[in-house]
C-alpha cells in the first residue's frame, strides 16, 4: 500500500461554459497522505475535489483512483467518501441513520451495522448521541457526524471540502489537530480543500498551492513556505515583503538587485536573470532583523523609518518605510529577542536579512496595500 | 391590575369580528344544509313547509347507482391526483432547479391560465377535443388518421380537463417544497453509494413529502366534488358526485337529497384528508 499513487489527475481540464476552472491539472496524492488543495475563491481546488468525487466528469484528461482510470465512474461507485462544506447531513434523519446509510447503500448486514456506526461515532468522540437529530447538535457536533458518516465506510480515500470553515476559531484550531492524529489513526489518505494557508501548513504532509485553474507549486508545507516557487505563492502563503527593484549584476553565486532608492541587496541566483530586469523580492518578516550584529557577513542592510508599531500578543510587528517609500513588514517576538525596547513612531533604524532568506521572482510587484 | 383586567374582559370582544364572519358566512350555510338534508323536499325545489323530518335521502344514497357514482368520482379524482402529481412533481423539480432569475417567470407560466376563467379554458378544450377540433383537424391533415376521433365526452376528456384545471394546484406546493430542498443532499447521498432512484426514495422524497401531501388534498378536494368539467367535457356522460349534487339543485329541484349528498361527501373528505395527513406525517418522520 504505502508508497503507492492513491489519487492522480492527468492534464485534467473542466470548462464551464466560458471559464475554465481547471486548466491540465496533473497531480499526484500518495497513500496514506494528508494533501491540501490551497487557494482563493476560484482557483480550482473544489472543482479538482469534485472531479475526483466523480460530481463532475473532467473536459479533457483523467482522474485516477488506486491506479484505476475513473473515466465516467458515477459518484456513487467511487471509493472515495466526502466531507462537504456544510456537511450536508440528511435532515430527516438521526445520526445514527445518517451515519448507516452508507453502509446501507453497500448492502452490510444489518448486524454489523450498529457495531460499525458506534465505532464511527467512537472514533470522532460523539458516542451516546444516537438518536439525535442534525438540528439538535452544534456545528461542531454535526461536523463530527459528517466525518462518522464518510469514514464508517472505509474509503480509499477521504474528501475533504473546507469542513471547518463554518466552526469558530478556537473550534477551529482544536479540529485541525485533531483532524490530523485522526488521520494518523485510520491511515486514509485526506485531501483537503482549503484557502486558509495556516491550516493547510499545520495539517498538510503536502500542499498543492492552485491559483487561475492551475498548480503553481507542490511541496511540504515548509518548503512551500521557504521556498516559493512564485510571487503569488509566496505572497498566498502567510505574510511576505515583498520589495520591488532591478537587477544591477550577476556573479557566478549571487544575483545583486537595485532598489528604486538606489540601495543594493543580494539574492540567491534565479535562471534567465538579465542587469536590467525588474524583479521582486521577497522576504519574511520574521526572518529581518532590526540593528543586526555589523560583523555578521551574509547579510543584506537597509535603513529604513519606523511608521508603525503593531503588538499582536505574541509578537510585535514593526512597519518601516524604506526611504524610496516601499513598505516593510520586521516581526519579533515581544519577550526575548529583542535586545531594546521596541523602537518608535518616527525612528531611523538599521535592518537586514541573511542573504539565504530572500526569495527572488521575476515579476514586478504592483502597488502593494498596506498591511497592519 | 386594573389595565390587565381591562385588557382581558376587552379579548372576546377583539374575536368578535373574525367569529361573526365564520357563523355567517361558514356554520349557518353548513347548519342550513344539515337542516334541509333531514327534511321533506317541496314540489317545486325547496323544502316542504311546514317542516317534515326524514331520513329517506340518507337511506336513498346507499342505492347501487348512488355508490356506484361515488365510487366512479373517487377512482376519477384518485386518477386525476396521481396523473397531476406525478406529471407536477418533475414540473416542479425542473422550475426548483432553474436559475433564480428565472424562476418567477416558469412560475409565472403555470399560473397565468389559471387566471383566465374556468369557463373559458374548458369550453376552449372541448372546442379543441371536438370531432371537427383542432386536435383532430391536424391529425386528419396531416393524415395520420382517416376518420375523426371521439376524444371528447367521454372519461378520457372529462380526466384531461380536470388535470389541465387543477395541475398548478399540485405544481405550487411541490414547488415550494423542491425549492427548498438543498440539492447537496443528493450529491452525499450519491456520495455514500446511492444511485439515483435511492437517493430520490429515500432523501428527496420524504423532504419534499409535505408538497406532496399538501399537492394530493389540494388536488383530490376539488376534483372529487367537481361539476363544470365533468358536465361540459363529460356532455352528461360521465356522472360524477358533483354532477349529481348540481342536478338535485337544478333539473331534478331535490333540495334534501342533493344537501345529504353534500354532506357525505364533505364527511368522506374531511375524514378521508384527516387519516391521510396523519399517516403522511408519519411517513415523512421515519423511526
Amino acid at each position: 500500500m504505502s508508497g503507492g499513487i492513491a489519487v492522480e489527475l492527468r492534464g485534467a481540464t473542466k470548462v464551464f461554459g466560458e471559464v475554465t476552472a481547471l486548466n491540465a491539472v496533473s497531480l499526484q496524492i500518495r497513500d496514506g497522505e494528508f494533501f491540501s488543495l490551497l487557494g482563493p475563491s476560484g482557483c480550482g481546488k473544489t472543482t479538482s475535489l469534485r472531479l475526483i468525487a466523480g460530481f463532475e466528469l473532467p473536459t479533457e484528461g483523467e482522474v485516477l483512483i488506486g491506479g484505476q482510470p475513473m473515466g465516467a465512474t458515477p459518484a456513487h461507485q467511487r471509493p472515495v467518501n466526502t466531507v462537504f462544506q456544510n456537511y450536508a447531513l440528511f435532515p430527516h434523519m438521526t445520526v445514527f441513520e445518517n451515519v448507516a446509510f452508507g453502509l446501507e447503500m453497500r448492502h452490510v448486514p444489518k448486524s454489523e451495522i450498529g457495531k460499525h456506526v458506534s465505532d464511527a461515532l467512537d472514533m470522532v468522540r460523539l458516542p451516546g448521541l444516537e438518536k439525535r437529530r442534525p438540528k439538535q447538535l452544534s456545528g461542531g457536533q454535526q461536523q463530527r457526524v459528517a466525518l462518522a458518516r464518510a469514514l464508517v465506510n472505509r474509503p480509499k480515500v477521504l474528501l475533504l471540502d473546507e469542513p471547518l470553515g463554518a466552526l469558530d476559531l478556537k473550534l477551529r484550531k482544536a479540529m485541525q489537530l485533531e483532524l490530523k492524529s485522526l488521520q494518523d489513526r485510520v491511515g486514509i489518505t485526506f485531501i483537503y480543500v482549503t484557502h486558509d494557508q495556516e491550516e493547510a501548513l499545520t495539517m498538510s504532509d503536502r500542499i498543492a498551492v492552485m491559483n487561475y485553474g492551475l498548480v503553481l507549486q507542490v511541496g511540504t508545507p515548509h518548503e512551500i513556505y521557504e521556498r516559493p516557487a512564485s510571487r503569488f505563492v509566496a505572497d498566498f502563503i502567510g505574510e511576505t515583503n515583498l520589495i520591488a527593484g532591478e537587477v544591477a549584476s550577476v556573479t557566478a553565486e549571487a544575483i545583486e538587485v537595485k532598489l528604486p532608492g538606489g540601495e543594493r541587496i543580494k539574492a540567491s541566483l534565479i535562471p534567465r536573470a538579465a542587469v536590467g530586469q525588474a524583479v521582486t523580492l521577497a522576504v519574511r518578516p520574521e526572518r529581518v532583523r532590526l540593528e543586526p550584529d555589523p560583523s555578521v557577513g551574509g547579510f543584506n542592510r537597509l535603513e529604513a523609518e519606523v511608521f508603525e508599531v503593531v503588538f499582536n500578543g505574541a509578537t510585535t510587528s514593526i512597519l518601516l518605510r524604506l526611504p524610496d517609500g516601499q513598505v516593510l513588514i520586521v516581526r519579533q517576538p515581544t519577550v526575548g529577542t529583542m535586545r531594546t525596547a521596541p523602537p518608535e513612531k518616527g525612528q531611523r533604524v538599521r535592518l537586514g536579512w541573511p542573504v539565504e532568506a530572500s526569495s527572488l521572482f521575476m515579476e514586478k510587484v504592483e502597488a502593494q496595500a498596506v498591511p497592519v | 391590575m386594573g389595565g390587565s383586567e381591562n385588557r382581558s374582559r376587552r379579548g372576546p370582544l377583539l374575536v368578535l369580528p373574525a367569529a361573526a364572519y365564520l357563523v355567517v358566512f361558514f356554520v349557518l350555510p353548513l347548519v342550513l344544509v344539515l337542516v334541509i338534508s333531514f327534511v321533506e323536499r317541496g314540489r317545486a325545489g325547496g323544502v316542504r313547509t311546514p317542516l317534515v323530518p326524514t331520513i329517506a335521502y340518507y337511506i336513498r344514497l346507499f342505492d347501487p347507482l348512488y355508490i356506484g357514482i361515488f365510487l366512479n368520482s373517487v377512482r376519477i379524482a384518485l386518477l386525476v391526483t396521481g396523473v397531476c402529481v406525478l406529471t407536477g412533481y418533475p414540473l416542479g423539480v425542473f422550475i426548483g432547479r432553474a436559475p433564480v432569475r428565472l424562476r418567477g417567470s416558469l412560475m409565472m407560466l403555470v399560473m397565468i391560465p389559471f387566471w383566465t376563467n374556468f369557463l373559458v379554458r374548458t369550453y376552449a378544450m372541448k372546442q379543441l377535443l371536438a370531432a371537427e377540433g383542432g386536435v383532430n383537424g391536424l391529425l386528419l391533415g396531416i393524415g395520420l388518421i382517416q376518420e375523426p376521433l371521439s376524444l371528447i365526452f367521454n372519461e378520457f376528456s372529462v380526466v384531461l380537463g380536470l388535470v389541465y384545471g387543477y395541475l398548478p394546484f399540485a405544481v405550487l406546493p411541490m414547488y415550494a417544497s423542491i425549492e427548498k430542498f438543498d440539492l447537496n443532499l443528493m450529491e452525499a447521498a450519491s456520495d455514500l453509494g446511492a444511485n439515483l432512484r435511492r437517493a430520490f426514495l429515500r432523501i428527496m422524497l420524504p423532504l419534499t413529502l409535505p408538497g406532496v401531501v399538501a399537492a394530493v388534498v389540494l388536488v383530490f378536494v376539488p376534483v372529487v366534488g367537481a361539476f363544470i368539467t365533468p358536465d361540459i367535457m363529460g356532455g352528461g356522460k360521465v356522472e360524477m358526485i358533483g354532477t349529481l349534487i348540481n342536478r338535485q339543485f337544478g333539473v331534478a329541484r331535490n333540495w334534501p337529497f342533493g344537501s345529504a349528498m353534500s354532506l357525505t361527501l364533505m364527511l368522506m373528505v374531511v375524514v378521508g384528508v384527516l387519516y391521510y395527513f396523519r399517516t403522511s406525517d408519519e411517513g415523512a418522520r421515519p423511526l
